[in-house]
């Protein structure tokens, strides 16, 4: 039985393969992050072009490339990150754009284009869907009362021990992203925080290994809940992410006030980007369909629901206010200027990454 | 087959027949001729006799066939993967066979993943934290199970069934959603601390989610069925009028019971302790949801390499060394059951 529950929970994995496996002609086969759409978006698409969604989600982008590795999985339209995007386009698991086909092109804004050239030259391969920032996600009243004048603005919040063992017993949450995490160590003590050398990178692990003591739990979603519940005090977070717990605890008006910050230091931006699997068997439809999430009233619905910042510059007019106007959501010009974006490592120090990661994680 | 379990089978075999002299067997006759009439019944049927196999070939084979097919293949597979090298590529490793000039076929075998398994204390350490939860967690439940599953057969007789049923239960719901309820109770703020807190035991939350202590309830939960249930059977088994020998010659019942009733059961307990032992070594779900990130064990590690690593050729590697792990019990396991049966 215990067999049987587990390669349940493989198939589920890496089910992809027979899960959405139609290519009736009006489906298109959507793989994208949890939380992260107007599900309205869908139905509108659907009522306007008459071609049916099938949405299916994943929470890492971990299992969205094993599967894309795996080959076959059935889907038209994935979202994965700018890093995984770009390692994934070398490995030729995409095919490229037909740019003509894209009526909104148009609407794109450079400043986002330009930075995810790097992990797709020239855009030929993907189109931005959200990008955000990883920073800090803190419960407010919490911090204040255990270090009245304490740095939230500031990585020092993190990694100076002897600030962040002030918050140990009211919870620290990490994301259990090594890609992530590191860089923002090597930012912290001035290196570069894309270095591959691993002599730069094992100074992450000394900084990490030194505040390992006061973390509770590296987890990638779970912050969202703890923060909005009050059950922690600080998050290493995704700024979405951490303004969707701002917006719930303020929801259930629960006393918790939770806020975002984007270190003084720098923070790591990251890009979630649309492409099609050269396996994908509705091509058409993929394309149709990230044109219309090109549209500019379209982007804004999903800016405005999701809280994360678009690539799409036609869609600024139409945000809310307090989504474009959030400095943690559209960062000003000048702390647009100390986020850095990083890329993938080489299979050797990718090896020796996931080995420091799991020596930190195990705390060991 | 030996022979007293042969004893046993013939007054069985007796019973139907004479119960169904011309019946069931008369018309199986019958059926087979008619089936005959239809193309490929008889071409199944012409092969089979042609290739000499009799029915009892058949019979033997099927459950090889069956191995080969779902274990003996994937494993060849992953033992495969495991002598290729990481590679940016779909799917992200290199080919261990290459032709050379049409003609040759080139076998590159990459030692190194097997290499770096005894070189990173990590992956050591990883397999003898899972030995060690393992080990523990069989022991609790061993000592959990035994009292239920003696209970059981102590009890009325037309309880039995019920009892039983009560065991198995649980397995009517998804394993997975049986481990998220656990995260439910032994959460921070979960129903086990809301009563301690209430009742007044406690004045502070005890911490038991993502720690070992989390993970070996979730082991110990999960897996007391495989424990109770053989157990079961072996004392069920037991005849009474030992112990009341016993307590006629004036043996105390803790004496009487490890004197009589624990090694009449001991197959019962070993098999138990099997049935837990093996799958919680290699146990990943449980690890994963309910334990800390401090908590090593194989199963994680597993899972590192091929979903955060990307790293196909080593995570292959260090399964087929868990599938090494696991034979030394698993033939121990094999060579009790034959003792068995020969007893």
């Amino acid at each position: 039985m215990k067999f049987l529950a587990k390669s349940a929970l493989a198939a589920v994995l890496l089910a992809g393969t027979a899960a959405p496996g139609w290519s009736a002609d009006g489906v298109v086969n959507v793989y994208n992050w949890s939380d992260y759409i107007d599900e309205t978006i869908l139905q509108d698409f659907e009522k306007e072009t008459g071609i049916k969604v099938v949405y299916d989600v994943f929470d890492s982008n971990d299992i969205l490339e094993t599967k894309l590795l795996a080959g076959g999985t059935g889907y038209d339209v994935v979202v994965p990150s700018g890093t995984f995007l770009s390692r994934q386009i070398q490995a030729g698991v995409f095919q490229p754009l037909d740019k003509s086909k894209l009526s909104n092109l148009g609407n794109m804004w450079s400043v986002v284009s330009e930075r995810t050239a790097t992990y797709d030259p020239e855009n030929a391969h993907s189109i931005n869907y959200m990008w955000g920032t990883t920073g800090i996600g803190y419960n407010v009243d919490q911090v204040k009362e255990r270090m009245a004048d304490a740095p939230v603005d500031s990585w020092k919040l993190i990694f100076d021990p002897e600030i962040l063992s002030k918050f140990a017993d009211c919870g620290v949450f990490m994301l259990d992203a090594s890609d992530e995490m590191i860089p923002a160590a090597l930012n912290y003590l001035g290196e570069d925080p894309d270095s591959h050398d691993p002599k730069v990178i094992a100074k992450a692990e000394d900084l990490l290994m030194s505040i390992r003591p006061y973390i509770q739990k590296f987890h990638s979603s779970e912050y969202i809940n703890a923060l909005a519940n009050g059950d922690i005090c600080i998050a290493v977070g995704w700024s979405g992410d951490v303004l969707q717990a701002r917006d719930r605890a303020a929801e259930a008006d629960n006393g918790v006030t939770v806020n975002y910050s984007t270190p003084i230091e720098g923070a790591l931006m990251w890009f979630d980007q649309m492409a099609i699997p050269k396996d994908a068997k509705n091509v058409e439809n993929a394309h149709i369909f990230i044109d219309y999430i090109m549209r500019a009233d379209v982007m804004a619905k999903a800016s405005n629901y999701v809280y994360y910042a678009n690539g799409n510059e036609a869609s600024q007019a139409l945000l809310e206010p307090d989504v474009i106007g959030d400095p943690a959501i559209y960062p000003s010009e000048a702390a647009l200027e100390t986020l850095y974006t990083t890329t993938p490592y080489p299979p050797r120090v990718q090896r020796k990454v996931t080995r420091l990661w799991t020596k930190v994680k195990s705390g060991q | 087959m030996n022979q007293k379990s042969r004893d046993t089978d013939i007054p069985a075999v007796e019973y139907l027949d004479s119960r169904s002299a011309q019946g069931p067997a008369g018309s199986l006759e019958e059926l087979h001729k008619r089936l005959l009439l239809l193309p490929p019944y008889r071409w199944v049927t012409q092969a089979i006799t042609r290739s000499g196999l009799s029915a009892r070939g058949i019979l033997i084979a099927t459950p090889y066939l069956w191995l080969l097919l779902f274990f003996l293949a994937p494993f060849l597979i992953v033992l495969k993967i495991s002598f290729s090298e990481y590679a940016i590529a779909q799917p992200p490793y290199t080919a261990l066979f290459e032709w050379v000039d049409d003609v040759f076929i080139q076998i590159r075998l990459n030692l190194e993943n097997y290499q770096l398994l005894f070189e990173d204390d990590l992956y050591w350490r990883a397999y003898l934290n899972s030995v060690k939860i393992a080990g523990i967690s069989t022991f609790l439940t061993l000592l959990v199970g035994y009292p239920l599953a003696y209970g059981m057969t102590r009890a009325p007789r037309h309880w039995r069934l019920a009892l039983l049923m009560l065991v198995i239960l649980p397995f009517w719901t998804s394993f997975l959603i049986r481990v998220y309820a656990w995260i439910g109770i032994l959460k921070k703020e979960g129903l086990l601390n809301l009563l301690l807190l209430n009742l007044g035991v406690i004045d502070q939350p005890l911490v038991i989610m993502n720690t070992d202590m989390a993970v070996y309830i979730g082991i110990i939960y999960s897996y007391l069925p495989f424990m109770v249930l053989p157990l079961y059977a072996s004392l069920e088994k037991m005849d009474d009028s030992l112990l009341e020998a016993a307590a006629d010659l004036g043996c105390r019942p803790i004496k009487a019971f490890w004197q009589i009733t624990f090694p009449i059961s001991i197959y019962g307990v070993v098999a138990g302790c099997f049935l837990v032992f093996i799958p919680a070594l290699g146990e990943f779900v449980i690890p994963d949801l309910l334990g800390g990130s401090g908590t090593l064990m194989i199963g994680k590690t597993l899972w590192a390499e091929f979903f955060s690593n990307r790293d196909w050729p080593l995570s292959s590697a260090v399964a087929v060394v868990l599938l090494l792990i696991l034979v030394v019990p698993i033939v121990a396991f094999q060579k009790m059951q034959e003792k068995d049966k020969a007893a």
